[in-house]
């Protein structure tokens, strides 16, 4: 990891949900959705998180854009640490940083022109007069690949993909530096899919933007990235460059899941690993690796130490008590 | 080559919607051998489901209809059969299983009477023999702790579980012809992975033909025999699953696969298809795809091509299909 400022950076970062029981509510564990995740994103790169369900990165995506409030840790944006921002400080500093999410037709009010949904942030922070707002909107939403003339018109008149658009041109409006995308082309047909990818790469190159793109589908996530970070409940177990991520992986983990992963191709026909059980439920987590109880190479280490996340080359980090 | 389980011909189910007749399915035919695994693939609204829905006759009604056609199960056409001879049919000898297996499981019925409920009411068998027979296919699915779960309920099973569940529950007759509506999109790639290797194991085991409707062209290689892609209710290409993914043949099929970013190579820039699926209510004079398709011509937008067989076993609707290599 190199010295210099990055836009984001994430140190030890914690975010655990409380089990509570009982007509007097006590806490009984607590779900540790994110567990000392830490990273750095230079300006102008894209950081991709893969991991199957439940292994945090939702939840990590949240507690970055600090819609859920961090257990510890800290989230520095241009240095600045904004784990401990509330009210008029945290929303100040919103603008430099958007989030798109999987379902655009639930983050966008039915009610709302897509007008006045791409303008609220622009008129929440005070940044454009009234009378400009018709043209700014205009040009946001050329941005995106959609009409002018579709200002007037609501979120139910448009499909999956154009309201994805819309959404991201809510995201732009505010020029921010980073946008977190959660699961942001999921939801979306494969045509559709890399109609989206296109634009959020035209968008990253025109504007100097930054990503965290959170997906389960690793070919999307080689498309869009630059590094890589793969989580598993709730710990980030390896994080590298894409090309030696899905060159050489190194985490037992991230080759399962690389290998159980499906090319449209008959000619790719790799030997898969195929991992026996389910992922372990997050209140109850395993001791030791939290990989280790379908782990094909562990050992009896593995069992009672968590391997920290080390550098086991330039730039390749990962946590397995085999590197 | 063996006799066709299925044999669909020119089926076609429309729906009224706000007052609007949806061609849903528009002229589908399909064939299904003995063993064999048939993906049909396409993005959402190409009518894939609802040509699966109209197999096992459960449209929903009364907005959808199976207004012509034939759907043949070893020669018997279903389309004939009375509710009740249907109702033999289904479970028996042509089983279902869904995307999401807590839709299609009784929350308030313990798995194993869900999985004896097919024996008792199909096979006639005693209840303790049901039972028994539950706990069996139970292990053949790979269910750990298979005399346990038999009296667990569906909501206490992990989403993996509850669809070995569900294939156990289609397999217990030994159907004919088994058809597996979108069975992995909401698993993760490494309980797909398990799901998947057991499907074959059914294919291998039983000899089912298996009908896979997927939008995945990643799991369509991984499983296919044979292939058919399907756009705004037609089949637009069908063929065996290598020369899909060598030689395909429609526009359409050629920009889906050029759409999908690699696993194992670093992509540019990706193809993307310009536009989106026409509206089902108001379908094109022409070709359906020629508005997205960077090879129209005149020709496309006037007459609609037809199916046709531009290489024994290969069948394509483009009126350029077999005019020389073109590409996209």
């Amino acid at each position: 990891m190199t010295t210099a400022q990055a836009l984001l950076e994430v140190q030890d970062l914690k975010k655990y949900f409380p089990v509570q029981k009982g007509v007097l509510r006590r806490t009984v564990g607590y779900v540790k959705a994110v567990d000392g995740v830490s990273f750095r994103l230079q300006p102008g790169e894209t950081l991709g998180i893969v991991g199957e369900s439940g292994c945090g990165k939702s939840t990590l995506a949240r507690t970055i854009m600090r819609v859920l409030e961090p257990t510890a840790g800290k989230i520095l944006l241009d240095g600045q640490d904004i784990s401990q921002l509330s009210g008029k400080a945290l929303r100040r500093i919103r603008r430099k940083f958007q989030m798109v999410f999987q379902d655009p037709y639930a983050s966008l009010n039915p009610r709302m022109s897509v007008q006045d949904i791409i303008a609220e942030p622009l008129v929440v922070n005070g940044l454009v007069a009234a009378r400009d707002i018709p043209a700014v909107v205009a040009d946001l939403l050329e941005k995106v690949g959609l009409k002018a003339d579709d200002r007037q018109r609501y979120p139910h008149e448009f499909s999956g993909g154009q309201r994805q658009r819309i959404g991201i041109a809510r995201a732009i409006a505010v020029q921010p530096r980073l946008i977190v995308a959660d699961e942001a082309v999921s939801a979306l047909d494969v045509s559709i899919q890399a109609q989206i990818l296109n634009l959020m790469q035209g968008l990253k190159q025109e504007l100097g933007l930054s990503y965290v793109f959170i997906s389960h589908n690793l070919a999307v996530v080689r498309y869009i990235s630059d590094q890589v970070g793969v989580m598993y409940l709730g710990h980030l177990v390896e994080l590298t460059t894409k090309q030696a991520l899905y060159q050489q992986p190194l985490h037992p983990y991230s080759e399962a899941l690389l290998s159980a992963a499906l090319e449209p191709s008959r000619k790719h026909k790799r030997e898969r690993i195929l991992l026996r059980g389910d992922v372990p439920n997050p209140a109850h987590p395993p001791t030791g690796c939290p990989f280790h109880t379908r782990c094909p190479k562990v050992m009896d280490v593995c069992r009672q130490s968590r391997p920290t996340l080390r550098e086991a080359a330039p730039g390749h980090w990962v946590a397995c008590h085999l590197h | 080559m063996s006799e066709a389980v299925l044999s669909v011909r020119n089926l076609r189910t429309y729906f009224m919607y706000k007052d609007a007749e949806v061609h849903a399915v528009d002229g589908v035919d399909l064939d299904v051998r003995a063993g064999e695994i048939v993906c049909l693939v396409g993005e959402s609204g190409c009518g894939k489901s609802m040509t699966s829905l109209s197999i096992m006759r459960l449209v929903p009604q009364p907005a959808g209809r199976i207004v012509s056609g034939k759907i043949l199960l070893d020669g018997v056409d279903l389309l004939r059969l009375s509710e009740d001879e249907m109702t033999d049919v289904r479970g028996n000898q042509i089983s279902m299983i869904f995307q999401e297996p807590m839709t299609a499981l009784n929350p308030v019925l313990t798995v194993g009477d869900q999985i004896t409920e097919v024996l008792l009411r199909h096979r006639r068998m005693r209840k303790r023999e049901a039972w028994q027979r539950a706990v069996e296919m139970l292990e053949f699915v790979g269910v750990a702790r298979a005399a346990q779960i038999v009296h667990e309920y569906p909501h206490q099973l992990s989403g993996g579980m509850r669809q070995r569940v569900m294939i156990a529950m289609a397999m217990v007759c030994e159907p004919k012809l088994l058809i597996a509506d979108e069975p992995t999109t909401a698993l993760d790639v490494t309980i797909q992975a398990q799901v998947l290797d057991l499907m074959r194991k059914m294919r291998d085991d039983f000899g089912t033909a298996l009908i896979l409707i997927t939008h995945d062209l990643g799991v369509v290689a991984e499983m296919a025999d044979r292939v058919v892609v399907m756009y705004a209710g037609q089949v637009v290409e069908s063929t065996d699953a290598d020369t899909l993914f060598e030689e395909p043949s429609h526009p359409y099929t050629r920009g889906l696969l050029r759409s999908i970013p690699s696993l194992s190579d670093d992509t540019e820039t990706l193809y993307s298809i310009p536009g989106t699926v026409p509206d089902a209510a108001a379908f094109p004079e022409g070709c359906r795809f020629a508005d997205r398709c960077p090879l129209a011509q005149p020709e496309c937008l006037a007459t609609a091509p037809v199916l046709r067989e531009v290489r024994p076993g290969h069948w394509v609707r483009c009126h350029f299909a077999d005019k020389g290599s073109v590409s996209v």
